[in-house]
């Protein structure tokens, strides 16, 4: 799965790839400490394959493409969303940003998968490589913005 | 008012344009499978893309079957106005849709008229099932027959890997 992984100051992006996991898009708001993003990131991956996994066998529910919160670390929320293609969003929080509700995060999903189908349906992308689209950039600064707003 | 037939018509361009292109060139042996090769090229990358703005509020499959029953329902009738009439399986990953009134083809015929031209008008659907099914994670072959026009049947083997 390509993963796509935004980090934010207070947050990370991330969207990964479909069938090999490799990052597709990467954004952080400061863009410090990214490798520390990037382990966090890929250590959630099994965090997500196990949540895939256990959700086929309960067949009688529908099952949401939002996967809710990972895992908390120390410092960090990671949460995960899923498409039906497979691909993988993650979003790491700083732990401090404790008034971001579940709701914002869903709609922060929301918006990187509409921009992650816009991206799809460019016939100038080739699927697999890394996204470039300027739409999806100024939507992930939006984002940020809006994170940036809440703060007190 | 002819909203409808936009597709069909765009669809019988781009046949007769991808083979008078490639007679242009000098290999005519090869004519035949380039051009169904290219045809099944654009209607992979397209599948690719439609099925993620398809699929894109639409809660998890549960499995293989479930994909399947979304492509003849849902994502058909998105492109065809109609749903897939008849689906198949063994169940051992190998599926035939069964569509009566195939809409890229109703217009060529109903009957036997032409049946040898009808492979060429079915490439781009083939490759609008294996790429819509390419992005959901299942690696498929399509391939489509036709014995009675406008009724057509694609047949959907699943790769195992």
């Amino acid at each position: 799965m390509e993963i796509c992984k935004v980090f934010f100051h207070l947050s990370v992006s991330v969207i990964l790839s479909p069938l090999q996991n490799y990052p597709l898009y990467i954004r952080s708001v400061p863009s410090q400490s990214e490798l520390k993003f990037h382990y966090t990131v890929h250590t959630s991956l099994d965090v997500v394959e196990e949540k895939i996994s256990t959700a086929g066998k309960a067949m009688a529910e529908q099952r949401e493409l939002y996967l809710g919160l990972l895992y908390p670390t120390e410092d960090y929320k990671v949460y995960g969303y899923v498409t039906n293609s497979k691909v993988k969003f993650v979003i790491v929080v700083d732990s401090s940003n404790t008034s971001l509700r579940d709701n914002e995060i869903r709609s922060m999903f929301r918006k990187l998968h509409n921009s992650f189908t816009d991206v799809m349906c460019n016939p100038f992308y080739n699927p697999g490589d890394p996204i470039q689209s300027r739409a999806m950039f100024t939507m992930v600064s939006g984002l940020k913005s809006d994170k940036c707003g809440w703060l007190v | 008012m002819a909203d409808d037939v936009l597709f069909e018509f765009l669809h019988m361009e781009m046949v007769s344009h991808v083979y008078k292109e490639q007679a242009s060139r000098d290999d005519i042996d090869k004519d035949r499978i380039t051009c169904v090769s290219i045809l099944e090229g654009m209607g992979f990358r397209v599948g690719q893309g439609l099925i993620e703005r398809c699929t894109k509020d639409y809660p998890t499959f549960k499995d293989d079957l479930d994909v399947m029953k979304f492509l003849c329902k849902d994502f058909w009738t998105s492109i065809f106005r109609k749903q897939v009439d008849n689906l198949r399986t063994n169940h051992q990953g190998t599926y035939v849709l069964q569509d009566n009134k195939f809409a890229l083809l109703t217009q060529v015929s109903s009957g036997k008229q032409h049946l040898e031209e009808a492979p060429k008008y079915l490439a781009y659907s083939c490759g609008l099932i294996r790429g819509a099914l390419s992005n959901l994670g299942l690696e498929s072959v399509v391939t489509a027959e036709v014995s009675l026009m406008p009724s057509c049947k694609f047949q959907v083997v699943i790769q195992k890997s």
